[in-house]
């Protein structure tokens, strides 16, 4: 189980050993509506699970975007960035937001599996 | 979503194109299609935009003496208002306040007011209460009002009601449209070219599919609205315009008209007329409502703290969004006069960040009204 999700409806991915990617997942952008904005952290930096780490803007509304894991940004998608609708066409994909070198796996294995996650969904 | 909001008769058909509903000033209204906010933005600015606006109060009052007595009422010529000719008014408190803005049109039988939602019933207890011994208030809350707003509106309306192409802006008649019977103005809330339409509750689906069944015509919720309207720079009730705010702070100054101003033939008579009247000559006006463009892209929203360039409070952001058409953050504030000029600069306070903003004139996106 490489991806995880938390209850903010992001997703974390571990796949390559270097950086783990995270994301909103599909009921976030769904949620959200049309994304206009996203605000990035900047490259360099060191973040607790559970600090703010950027912004998502829609017409409507804007949602903080948190830390999922303890760790430092290591790359920020500034395509996203230019094009925040990728956001919604493709959240789980080209709409990342931004790779965090992950500083304790314990906290990326307490996160929801994807079952774990669709069953929260339902309860929503 | 709570059992206790009330339905617009266009309920059905709002669940059946896939709206997403929100409870809204006490009723379940839709805020999106499946198409989404922006797409429904362009859809107005471009096309033809179909909104449920039936949430909105229609009143009709009735009698001789009418006119007069809604002029106690609101700093707005009624009186002079030629037959199915609309104008836009606004309740005052005696502070000068706004207790709410209203569209009046003189029709046939009587003075139509539509008022806002939230505010249905206190303005129809304020009318009772102040001008119900001198006019008839005929309530019509049961009624359905269709906006069918964007350049292409007069082409679709046209098709089902030949003739009303020839009204113009804010005037209005009876008509007959996909058999129903309407009375329709041509104005709206969005800064384009388009109608509002009263019809029967009974009538409003079969309408409402009949305005969908056009080439042009697209349902666009109350979040595309709400964009179309701050870039048309039109005030929303109870966030830019409120009973705490007067019309020559809210730059609504341009509604009333000369024979209701010092010097007039019928000047004053109606709550708050004499703060009104001092702010008009100049005095006791401490903000003013301006229009707001961001210089960065993050969408600045209602509540954001305005600073100067030394950190000095100077006011708090009444609407704001990334205005779709312009493609670029605009808002609506209070500054205090020295502030309140366009070109002038002023920060917002978001995040944590300063971000650069510039008085700008409105409309942010021009009006597209047709004047004949």
């Amino acid at each position: 189980m490489t991806t995880k999700f938390t209850t903010d409806h992001e997703w974390i991915n571990i796949e390559d050993h270097e950086a783990a990617v995270v994301g909103i997942t599909l009921h976030a952008q769904d949620a959200l509506g049309d994304v206009v904005f996203v605000e990035l952290p900047a490259v360099g930096t060191t973040l607790k699970k559970g600090e703010r780490a950027g912004t998502v803007e829609s017409v409507k509304a804007a949602a903080d975007i948190y830390m999922p894991v303890s760790g430092e940004i290591v790359e920020v998608n500034e395509k996203l960035a230019a094009e925040p609708a990728l956001a919604n066409t493709d959240p789980l994909g080209e709409g990342w937001f931004f790779k965090v070198h992950v500083s304790d796996m314990m906290q990326f294995d307490d996160l929801m599996d994807a079952p774990a996650y669709d069953a929260l969904l339902k309860t929503l | 979503m709570s059992a206790d909001l009330l339905h617009t008769p266009l309920h059905d058909l709002h669940l059946e194109l896939g709206a997403r509903m929100v409870p809204f000033a006490g009723y379940a209204m839709p805020v999106q299609y499946p198409s989404g906010i922006l797409a429904e933005h362009r859809q107005c600015r471009h096309e033809a935009a179909l909104f449920d606006v039936s949430h909105m109060g229609q009143l009709l009052l009735k009698g001789p003496d009418a006119a007069a007595a809604l002029e106690t009422l609101v700093p707005v010529d009624v009186v002079d208002l030629g037959l199915n000719k609309q104008r836009y008014a606004f309740f005052t408190n005696p502070q000068g306040g706004l207790l709410d803005d209203l569209m009046i049109t003189r029709r046939e039988d009587g003075i139509m007011v539509i008022v806002n939602a939230a505010c249905k019933d206190a303005d129809l207890a304020h009318l009772r209460a102040r001008i119900g011994q001198r006019c008839e208030i005929v309530t019509m809350f049961d009624r359905a009002l269709l906006a069918l707003q964007g350049p292409m509106a007069v082409h679709a309306l046209a098709r089902l009601a030949p003739g009303i192409e020839k009204l113009v802006f804010m005037t209005g008649g009876f008509f007959e449209i996909a058999g129903c019977a309407c009375y329709a103005t041509r104005s709206g809330y969005t800064g384009e070219d388009g109608y509002e339409i009263s019809v029967a509750a009974a009538d409003a689906d079969k309408l409402a599919r009949a305005l969908l069944a056009q080439p042009e015509v697209k349902p666009v919720g109350l979040g595309a609205r709400d964009s179309l309207r701050l870039e048309a720079g039109l005030c929303l009730y109870g966030h830019d315009i409120d009973e705490k705010t007067t019309p020559v702070e809210a730059a609504l100054t341009w509604a009333i008209q000369k024979v209701r101003r010092p010097g007039g033939a019928r000047a004053g008579g109606y709550p708050g007329a004499d703060v009104i009247e001092r702010q008009l000559a100049g005095t006791g006006v401490m903000a003013r409502r301006v229009g707001l463009v961001g210089l960065e892209r993050a969408p600045v929203r209602e509540g954001t703290a305005l600073v100067d360039a030394h950190g000095h409070k100077l006011g708090t952001v009444t609407s704001g969004t990334l205005g779709p058409t312009v493609d670029h953050p605009v808002a609506m504030a209070y500054l205090p006069l020295d502030h309140a000029i366009v070109a002038h600069e002023v920060y917002a306070e978001v995040r944590g960040r300063r971000l650069p903003m510039r008085v700008a004139a409105m409309p942010f996106a021009p009006h597209r009204y047709f004047r004949g």
